[in-house]
């Protein structure tokens, strides 16, 4: 035993959770400390269709609004990744209604002059910020916003990696600008039209099409299954 | 003791580790360690299947279980179609996406239909990478053979070859559609190398990978305006006179009502079946990864391959609480990052396959050189702040930003301190058994991605979920959507359900449950 505890890491709440007071859409519960927002629900009675997905913080499904006892201050978070504490009241964020423009992003002709057809208030932001403090993925929104309008398509690219587009930086903004959907049209753009295409991928599709590694690919399939195993082993 | 006290023997013999290089094993000896640990092995989780193709085959229980249940529908539906198409796709991951973008852009009209949002899947949730060979000392021959040591052998020749030929487009049409991968000084594509591999074959964007090839494909099929039916669950599938696919009975979860849409072909692209929690495993899965697909085909008398074989993946967090069964990327072991037991000991090369390195973990922690928590869990270190140490500092926020984001959010910074790990039900290695048109044996049904079977073998190589996901997407969309074109749309009838009950009642009864299964219910329902 004495083994064993010397590998134990403490953490009595888990065992004999300790419970907090909770508020879900105004409706006091009692939950056990430190499960996440998603948890509470499911542990409160409440079955959850919308507002669930990945569960990893990687699909944007869970996006919740939240009080922290005694702070007047609205947060935001994913509902998967954020654990519960006393006295914390939420809500999960219904699907906005935001407006996606719609393009082809192939047949672009001028994506940088584009973003003003397709999402003409991108310029509008009034620097308010609301939109980064409404970020649950800490990203700059708002500089991405403006690096967009200023035409550093990497720039926002770059930033935007870490998007989940729950969508949360959309209700708060004064401008009525969807930043997420601003990035994704940026990226997407960045990606087709202002990158490099790699010369080796070219390569190598022609070395396929051009039958390159067709005798190599006769001579392995002919083989038995021993002959086969054999010759895997001499790949280093 | 405490956690930030247990950690101190990772930090203690982090440079005398950094000298050794542990061999990978010996064939004999690494079958010796799956047979004894990797959870695969445990006979009393499996049982044989009753009836249907796959009859006497052994599976796991929670899966014969749901293979033999029930369909919510009865012989006396309505079968009115509410709706009508040439193709329709059941499933909103990648290759559902994929599937509906090539059939849509093939010139077919296609309805894609998913039980939660569009896009929700696992392959959003894919860190590592897609394995495709284009480095120029890789070929895909080398990415073939890789695949198949992985794979035990067992892996179907056909598909893989088809996969692995076929990847170096699908990177193209993704760089084309807008899909930033990560790239060298001189323009061509940075490839990782992945634990099973060779050679450096993974295409990373970041360790957001299927996020962005996620983002990027849901904003096309939104942009093609293809139609979708969000929050519908697949409930049955419907067969003509012939036993051929006819289309499929949704439930609509916002309003419970039953959706009939009538296809010419149907592509199943509903994922795997981590949410079954087969032998107790947390998993990495989405909310949705319940099999339904398995079951649906299954009932219409599709074969499954593989169906006795899982991935755990090494690298499940077991500390803290909120995170169970999160996936610690294995991009983490491909950087350097040891496995480390209680002792300070590493006790598997890293890099070896999946398998191989579960099963090492499960050896340890069984063997009493595991680090337990007070909540029971068990696991071993993998030691992270090694990547700083060995790369220099900010290499751990620098490569993996969504590793560092999620354990940040629970006060561990993971580049100054090892995380616990357990393997995590990850993948599901076989499915419904398809041939290289992504056809099964019942016609004008196919299956692409996870829920189809044979390709993988018996273990998956990290990053192949990806391609294949793109490669077996795009072949199913463009043959359904050229099948479609040359066709009628088949009778509307649930006659492969009498049948499926009949067959039932021959060999005893249905296994009681209806699937599938739709949501795993962990909705508390007492105190």
């Amino acid at each position: 035993m004495a083994q064993e505890n010397a590998n134990v890491i403490d953490q009595p709440e888990v065992l004999t959770p300790r419970m907090v007071t909770i508020e879900i859409s105004g409706k006091t519960y009692e939950v056990p400390e430190g499960i996440t927002v998603i948890k509470a629900l499911w542990y409160t009675g409440q079955e959850v269709v919308r507002g669930a997905g990945c569960l990893g913080g990687f699909c944007g499904a869970c996006a919740t609004y939240y009080r922290t006892k005694d702070d007047p201050k609205v947060k935001t978070c994913l509902a998967c990744q954020t654990a519960v504490q006393d006295g914390m009241s939420f809500t999960m964020m219904p699907p906005f209604p935001a407006r996606k423009a719609t393009y082809d992003i192939q047949k672009l002709q001028d994506p940088k002059q584009d973003l003003f057809n397709l999402y003409p208030e991108a310029p509008l932001c009034r620097n308010c910020n609301a939109c980064t403090e409404a970020c649950p993925q800490k990203i700059d929104v708002r500089e991405g916003v403006w690096k967009a309008v200023f035409g550093d398509f990497k720039g926002v690219s770059e930033m935007f990696m870490d998007c989940v587009m729950c969508g949360m930086c959309t209700p708060v903004c004064i401008a009525d600008i969807a930043p997420n959907l601003v990035a994704l049209y940026v990226s997407r753009a960045q990606g087709a039209h202002f990158t490099e295409k790699p010369k080796g991928l070219e390569t190598r599709i022609h070395e396929i099409e051009n039958g390159r590694f067709n005798e190599e690919w006769n001579h392995i399939l002919k083989m038995n299954e021993k002959e086969l195993v054999d010759h895997c082993a001499t790949v280093k | 003791m405490d956690i930030h006290a247990l950690q101190q023997i990772v930090h203690k013999t982090r440079d005398a580790r950094r000298k050794q290089t542990l061999p990978k094993f010996s064939p004999a000896d690494r079958d010796q360690l799956i047979k004894k640990y990797h959870p695969d092995s445990r006979e009393s989780a499996y049982r044989p299947i009753r009836f249907g193709p796959n009859a006497g085959e052994k599976t796991v229980v929670e899966l014969a279980t749901l293979l033999e249940g029930d369909s919510l529908i009865g012989e006396d539906v309505d079968l009115t179609p509410h709706y009508t198409t040439d193709v329709l796709v059941i499933g909103g991951g990648g290759a559902g996406c994929a599937a509906a973008l090539h059939a849509h852009g093939a010139g077919a009209k296609v309805i894609l239909a998913t039980k939660l949002r569009l896009g929700d899947s696992n392959s959003v949730m894919a860190q590592g990478g897609m394995q495709i060979s284009v480095a120029p000392e890789d070929s895909p021959v080398t990415h073939f053979l890789d695949t198949l040591k992985g794979g035990h052998m067992k892996n179907d020749h056909q598909l893989l070859k088809v996969m692995v030929e076929e990847g170096p487009a699908i990177a193209k049409w993704l760089i084309g559609l807008g899909v930033l991968f990560d790239r060298q000084a001189d323009g061509n594509l940075h490839v990782k190398k992945g634990g099973g591999s060779s050679k450096p074959r993974l295409l990373t964007c970041s360790d957001y990978t299927g996020l962005e090839i996620m983002r990027v494909l849901k904003d096309e099929v939104i942009n093609q305006k293809i139609q979708l039916l969000e929050f519908c669950a697949a409930v049955e599938l419907l067969s003509d006179e012939g036993g051929k696919c006819s289309g499929a009975i949704f439930k609509d979860l916002d309003n419970h009502r039953y959706v009939v849409v009538a296809a010419k072909t149907v592509i199943l692209a509903t994922g795997g079946i981590g949410r079954l929690h087969i032998q107790g495993f947390p998993t990495s899965n989405h909310y949705g990864a319940t099999g339904d697909g398995l079951c649906l085909s299954y009932r219409m008398g599709a074969a499954l391959a593989h169906v006795d074989t899982f991935q755990y993946h090494p690298s499940g967090a077991v500390y803290p609480e909120q995170l169970i069964g999160a996936l610690v990327t294995e991009g983490i072991r491909s950087e350097g990052g040891h496995l480390v037991n209680a002792k300070g000991e590493r006790f598997v090369n890293e890099l070896d396959t999946r398998d191989v390195v579960s099963s090492s973990i499960i050896r340890e922690c069984e063997e009493g050189r595991g680090i337990r928590t007070m909540s029971g869990r068990v696991g071993v270190w993998l030691d992270t702040p090694l990547l700083d140490a060995e790369h220099g500092p900010g290499t751990v926020e620098k490569h993996f930003p969504a590793m560092m984001l999620q354990f940040e959010r629970f006060g561990i910074d993971i580049s100054k301190d090892p995380v616990l790990i357990y393997p995590t039900l990850h993948y599901q290695n076989g499915g419904v058994k398809i041939d290289t048109n992504s056809e099964t044996n019942v016609g004008n049904l196919f299956v692409a991605g996870e829920a189809s079977g044979g390709l993988h073998g018996r273990n998956r190589l990290m990053g192949n979920s990806l391609l294949d996901l793109m490669v077996f997407g795009k072949r199913s969309g463009l043959i359904a959507a050229s099948r479609a074109a040359s066709m009628p749309q088949g009778r509307l009838t649930v006659k492969h359900l009498e049948r499926f009950r009949a067959n039932a009642k021959k060999h005893g009864s249905l296994s009681g449950v209806i699937s599938p299964m739709i949501l795993p219910a962990y909705t508390r329902k007492a105190g």
